[in-house]
């Protein structure tokens, strides 16, 4: 296939992927919505108060970007791997493995999808938190560069879980006992700071720390980057390096055709 | 050149399970071929490894000369294929599911869309274009796999069982839309379980049994080797019993139906002048059905008996 026909086919892949969750929003769109608004309603009004400053800033203002943060790392992760065991499980993934298409646009096609989701959903939860809060955005480049990076990982990450999983089951398990611990305990709703040894440094192994605190970076000016003696470079690299190996593993994969092939 | 090439083919899945023991196939460029055999003999997993779906543990296949392994790119563009099972996502409109497939395909949004239209039209599913794919019935489902499989103007079209639990009008258009896309040049191997389809369509057949190619050759060249032919005559009033003709096996099937199985070279006249002789009348004549049905238990016996035999 020449690349312009590559092309092609991406943008198929991109269509269909943005078309099947705007068809069913309802499950999508909507439910981030909702809960970033409960969060204001809970923390924001009745909650929020009694806690206090989170450093400088409101326990609020504090916990938004690491909210909408949670909303893009769990949206791009579900798109992804529901959107991609539901065409194994259907065998329309046998649609794509007919055809002279190379993987990596299939693994490109499939993490694209889920970026458009992470960042469509990303920009619902800013424009509620704006009704609710007033949000100043300090480094929007870097906002979106790290929103960005951060939904291509994920997006990964639901592709892999996909490529395994072999019921609908096994797509649930990876979400709920590893990825929802990871992100309540990467730094959404509170400061790294505040924990003792040894929680503060086994946090430090948790990479969504990074991308969540390299994000409220980008929003606050400030985070527990500095504190913890982390270069925001570092923080990125770190999530470079991550998807680096993801998606070569991903490829590894889909070339052996672990999971799509028999 | 041949329109697909098979040399030692093995397959053995996961777990262990020998599906193919090593079978070579030439497919002539032009041809209509039958690939038939017993459920579970092969057929998808052989029609899998040529389109990518499955891997192959070793052996050598090429589509219109180009290697799979080779130039993979090149020898999936002249492939199209209708798989055994639905393969589309049903909450998908057809017309989508079509059109997406020749985007895959790398085709022009212009392209993509006259030949889905095309397509779409010459097998009757036009103005199912914007319904959801599941709430169309099993024969529509099929055609949009048909419509799927051509979108990008292949060259050699693989038909997995297409006309499996299709009605006999649908099987018809079925067949003389194969027919007419053959006629124009495209090669066709199809799978099926219905003799009188392969009788009837293809031109050269490969019987495959238990993962070996146990007979491949031209479809008339089968059915001359044919022993014995099954006649049955329609009769004008009833009888009861039969009179005893030397030589003729004749059966009663019911009281205004006979039937007779004659050996190759023994003529018909004698029959009926002997049946005139003992005043039945006979009002019609036809051949029965399935010659080739017999002809095919005959080469798939052995593995049937094996496994009846076998332990229990
Ligand atoms: N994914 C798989 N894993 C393990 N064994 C398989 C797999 N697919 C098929 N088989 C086995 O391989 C053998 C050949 O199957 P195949 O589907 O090729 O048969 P077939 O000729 O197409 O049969 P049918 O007429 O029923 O469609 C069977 O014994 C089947 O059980
Ligand atoms: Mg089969």
């Amino acid at each position: 296939m020449d690349p312009i026909e590559q092309i092609r086919a991406l943008a198929t892949i991109l269509r269909k992927e943005i078309h099947r969750f705007m068809r069913i929003w309802m499950q999508t769109l909507i439910p981030p919505a909702i809960m970033i608004m409960l969060y204001f309603v809970i923390f924001g009004e009745i909650i929020g108060s009694r806690i206090g400053k989170m450093g400088e800033f409101d326990y609020m203002q504090f916990m938004v970007p690491g909210l909408i943060m949670m909303s893009v790392i769990s949206n791009s992760y579900s798109n992804v791997v529901s959107s991609f065991f539901g065409q194994k499980f259907a065998r329309s993934v046998e649609e794509l493995l007919i055809t002279p298409l190379p993987n990596y646009i299939i693994l490109v096609g499939w993490v694209l999808g889920g970026v458009a989701r992470g960042l469509m959903v990303g920009a619902i939860v800013t424009v509620v938190s704006l009704f609710f809060s007033e949000l100043t955005v300090a480094n929007w480049p870097l906002a979106i560069f790290v929103v960005f990076l951060t939904s291509v990982l994920f997006s990964l990450g639901g592709f892999l879980n996909a490529l395994f999983a072999e019921s609908f089951d096994d797509i649930s398990i990876i979400p709920t006992f590893v990825l929802q611990p990871l992100i309540y305990l990467g730094g959404v709703f509170y400061s790294i700071t505040l924990l003792g040894e040894p929680f503060r440094t086994i946090s430090l192994a948790n990479p969504i720390l990074y991308m969540v605190n390299s994000f409220r970076h980008a929003i606050l000016g400030a985070s527990d980057l500095a504190s913890l003696g982390i270069s925001l470079n570092v923080a990125i690299g770190m999530i470079l390096f991550f998807i680096a190996l993801f998606s070569s593993i991903s490829l590894w994969l889909l070339n052996t055709g672990k999971g799509i092939r028999s | 050149m041949s329109a697909l090439s098979i040399k030692n083919l093995k397959k053995v899945y996961q777990g262990g399970l020998e599906a193919l023991r090593g079978i070579d196939l030439e497919v002539e460029k032009g041809d209509f071929f039958a690939l038939l055999g017993p459920n579970g003999a092969g057929k998808s997993t052989t029609i899998g490894i040529i389109s990518s779906l499955v891997t192959k543990s070793s052996g050598k296949v090429e589509i219109l000369g180009i290697d799979i392994d080779d130039n993979h790119s090149l020898a999936k563009k002249k492939l199209g294929v209708v798989g055994q099972e639905v393969n589309f996502n049903q909450f998908e409109k057809v017309g989508d599911i079509i059109r997406n497939q020749a985007g895959y395909y790398g085709l022009s949004f212009r392209e993509a869309r006259e030949n889905t239209m095309y397509y779409m039209k010459k097998l009757d599913i036009w103005d199912k274009r914007n319904e959801q794919a599941r709430k169309l019935s099993g024969g529509m489902k099929r055609r949009i796999m048909v419509a799927k499989a051509l979108v990008n103007k292949p060259e050699l079209l693989i038909l997995d069982e297409p006309t499996a639990g299709v009605d006999i009008e649908l099987r018809r258009s079925l067949w003389d839309f194969l027919t007419e896309i053959n006629n124009s040049g495209t090669s066709i191997i199809l799978t099926t379980h219905y003799l009188e389809e392969a009788e009837r369509l293809c031109r050269n057949i490969a019987i495959i049994d238990n993962g070996e190619i146990v007979e491949n050759t031209s479809m008339q060249e089968l059915l001359t080797r044919l022993e014995v032919e099954t006649f049955v005559f329609d009769l004008q009033e009833d009888i009861s019993n039969l009179p005893k003709i030397e030589n003729y096996e004749l059966r009663i099937e019911n009281p205004k139906k006979i039937s007779v199985t004659i050996q190759k070279g023994q003529g018909l006249n004698e029959i009926f002048s002997l049946l005139s002789n003992s005043g039945i009348k006979i009002a019609s004549m036809r051949n029965e059905t399935g010659r080739l049905e017999e002809l095919f238990l005959g080469l798939v016996e052995s593995t049937i008996k094996e496994e009846n035999h076998g332990p229990h």
